[in-house]
């Protein structure tokens, strides 16, 4: 399995460092949407943010591409190839987003311009940011669209988002996505809108794209399925704090949070026989939180079914364990990896 | 039996008289549906003088829905799982067909539906934000059913009933007085719940309804709708394009394509062996949560949904279909019964030899 983005030598195309992100109410309150979330990201790498609503994952997204509202407020750097996002004018991030650092939006439906045609929308990034002329611009879009495996695709880029399928929707983002040739895709739940036998069409195609043009990619989903599938490493977010990171097959195989053994056991399987049905699920109880109140210890304590005095007090700092030599893995919990179920214990790592 | 029996909710699952694994065969359908068609009419934009087009969003369907067991409907957006919920409940009008509620036909050609009929049948809503009216509270969201179908009710006893159900659904009195916006999503969920169960129905209808949930809420959910199940022999139908979910709820799983019936069979069967190669298409689409088995796996149905407005002739689904000849297109093909139970529409049914695995076929 990859593992070797986390322990690669090369320097990496992302650098998160301590970002958080704040909104203030109108009525004068503070929400902490994101706190202290710090990751990198290698060329040609995938990295996963999985977590539940109100975990903070699509506002980490946002906040790096300087798309926040105004009342929202940022702390901590993003950079991009050694440059800080989060403090470049406005004028300088338009000329990195879009063009070297694109986003692909969670409703194609919504993110689309309904008043102007495929063609229009595509060919403007082209004009804007590789001052192609509009014919020039019209062809490298059809490739594009054609890329992307939208049939007939010269015909149809002359015509209205209204026009299209939601599958078809999404390539068109993708290919709008891809069309300056990013070297770092961000997308925040693109299949989550689809049905599973188009999400399997973008989700193979993002993989074939990635393998052609060595994107790297940051995947935000709540799906684990979509993540086993694409991502090469994974971080589990909850309430706004990073729980756990590690390659994708550490996560899956032997996850160390007790909130990612919990998400993963509250999944029925599908390739289980009938009879693991009549078992209940392992559901995670209570409620997500809601991200106004301010969090002494561990934001997972109130619904862990492990957690000690300590949990709800002293919050668990994020740190490295494991073999160091094989790959870098975080967590942020009290409790021992010992103390976990037995069935999912890390083997030897402790 | 009495969903709000406090007692029957503490029995063990053996003790039921139903054993939900395996609902009886032999009993009275609760619901049958005989070949139901609905049709919208659909204006061309482009020819506003051509005159309408029929939009064919439920196109024959036909099943049986026994006491206490659960039904899955599955299929792609736009195969008409949700009208064909709608029309169950009387939401949407039937364009033919009969909807026959133990045995009795809920309207008879021409009449209208017996409104004593959503007390046996319900439904719970897909936004569960959404299906609650936002000015009233919780109390009267969930009382409603009992004040519009037992009108002699006295105000103290319909009040304990809502407290006993509400209190089932995990919630307690304190949020009675609260309004919807109050609440999370899978809370709203358990107070949609409630107002579909305090009527005691005996079917309850769910259109998707964990699809908008978390996952960890989804499984607190869904394991809340299998208890109740368990206690008071509810009937359900659960459409969901989540088959993971399907599976885990159902006892037979129904799989619908642009208005038709492509498969219906026992869950085990169906998701053991599909015979449809648009059931193996859809299961072979499903992500696993496996890193290490999910990377051989590839995308097995190109193209888009056929336009519901010009289907194709013969078997809908031959246009996407890797097996499909010219016998397809030439007439539409009727529920087959196999040698599993299954009933399957399709002129080229397939089998899976022992231990093979769905994902290593050619689709």
């Amino acid at each position: 399995m990859s593992s070797t983005s986390t322990t690669s030598n090369s320097t990496p195309l992302i650098e998160v460092d301590h970002l958080a992100v704040r909104f203030t109410t109108p009525n004068g309150g503070v929400v902490e949407a994101v706190r202290d979330v710090s990751f990198t990201l290698h060329k040609g790498k995938t990295l996963g943010i999985v977590g539940e609503s109100g975990s903070g994952k699509s506002q980490t997204a946002l906040s790096m591409m300087g798309l926040l509202p105004p009342n929202g407020a940022v702390t901590g750097t993003a950079r991009y190839a050694g440059r800080d996002l989060l403090t470049l004018k406005s004028a300088e991030l338009n000329r990195i987003r879009g063009d070297r650092v694109a986003m692909i939006f969670q409703d194609p439906m919504t993110a689309l311009n309904p008043f102007l045609t495929i063609e229009r929308q595509m060919t403007e990034v082209l004009q804007l940011h590789r001052k192609m002329s509009r014919k020039q611009a019209f062809e490298k879009a059809v490739a594009m669209c054609e890329a992307v495996r939208i049939a007939d695709a010269r015909r149809r880029i002359k015509m209205y988002p209204h026009e299209f399928s939601g599958g078809m929707l999404q390539r068109v983002m993708i290919a709008m996505a891809l069309l300056c040739e990013p070297d770092v895709l961000i997308a925040d739940e693109p299949t989550t809108a689809l049905d599973v036998t188009v999400q399997a069409q973008i989700i193979e195609l993002l993989r074939d794209l990635q393998r052609d043009l060595g994107t790297a990619i940051i995947l935000i989903t709540h799906d684990m399925g979509v993540v086993a599938s694409l991502c090469d490493d994974v971080m589990v977010m909850y309430g706004g704090r990073t729980m756990e990171y590690g390659s994708a097959h550490q996560i899956f195989t032997e996850p160390t949070h007790p909130y990612t053994i919990g998400l993963l056991d509250a999944l029925p399987h599908l390739d289980q026989d009938g009879d693991s049905d009549d078992q209940p699920l392992r559901a995670i109880p209570g409620n997500p939180p809601s991200g106004g109140a301010a969090v002494l210890g561990c934001a997972f304590a109130p619904r862990c079914a492990m957690a000690q005095e300590r949990c709800a007090s002293v919050r668990p700092d994020l740190a490295g364990f494991g073999d160091e030599g094989v790959s870098q893995r975080l967590r942020a919990c009290h409790i021992p990896l010992v103390e976990l179920r037995p069935d999912l214990r890390v083997g030897g790592a402790v | 039996m009495n969903p709000l029996d406090t007692e029957a909710a503490m029995k063990p699952a053996s003790d039921s008289i139903l054993n939900p694994a395996a609902p009886a065969r032999q009993e009275a359908p609760l619901l049958t549906v005989d070949n139901l068609k609905v049709h919208f009419p659909v204006a061309n934009s482009r020819l506003p003088f051509a005159g309408k087009r029929m939009l064919h969003a439920v196109d024959g369907v036909s099943f049986e829905v026994r006491p206490g067991e659960t039904l899955g409907i599955v299929g792609e957006s736009g195969c008409g799982k949700s009208t064909l919920s709608r029309a169950l409940i009387g939401l949407n009008p039937p364009t033919s067909g009969r909807i026959l509620w133990r045995g009795k036909d809920v309207a008879a050609n021409g009449s209208k539906r017996d409104p004593s009929l959503c007390k046996s049948m319900q439904m719970i809503f897909q936004n569960p934000i959404a299906s609650l009216d936002p000015r009233m509270t919780i109390e009267r969201v969930v009382a409603e059913p009992l004040t519009t179908h037992f009108p002699g009710m006295g105000a103290a006893q319909v009040r304990e009933r809502v407290l006993r159900i509400i209190e089932r659904m995990g919630l307690s009195q304190a949020h009675l007085q609260r309004y919807p916006h109050e609440f999370s999503g899978g809370q709203c969920q358990r107070i949609g719940i409630a107002r579909a169960l305090i009527s005691e129905p005996e079917l309850v209808i769910c259109d998707e309804p964990v699809s908008a949930l978390d996952v960890s809420i989804q499984a607190q959910i869904v394991n809340l709708l299998k208890d109740l199940q368990r206690e008071t022999g509810l009937a359900l139908i659960f459409v969901a394009h989540d088959l993971a979910v399907v599976k885990y709820i159902s006892h037979r799983v129904l799989v619908m394509y642009l208005g038709r019936v492509m498969e219906l069979a026992d869950k085990r069967v169906l998701y053991a062996s599909p015979h449809h190669p648009y059931t193996r298409a859809l299961l072979a689409a499903v992500p696993r949560p496996d890193p290490l088995r999910q990377r051989q796996v590839r995308a097995t149905l190109g193209g888009d949904l056929p336009s519901p407005l010009a289907l194709p002739s013969g078997c809908v689904f031959r246009t996407r279909c890797s097996y499909a000849d010219a016998a397809c297109a030439q007439q539409r093909p009727a529920l087959d019964l196999m040698d599993d139970g299954a009933e399957v529409a399709c002129i080229h049914p397939q089998f899976d030899h022992a231990g093979e695995k769905i994902a290593a076929h050619r689709l």
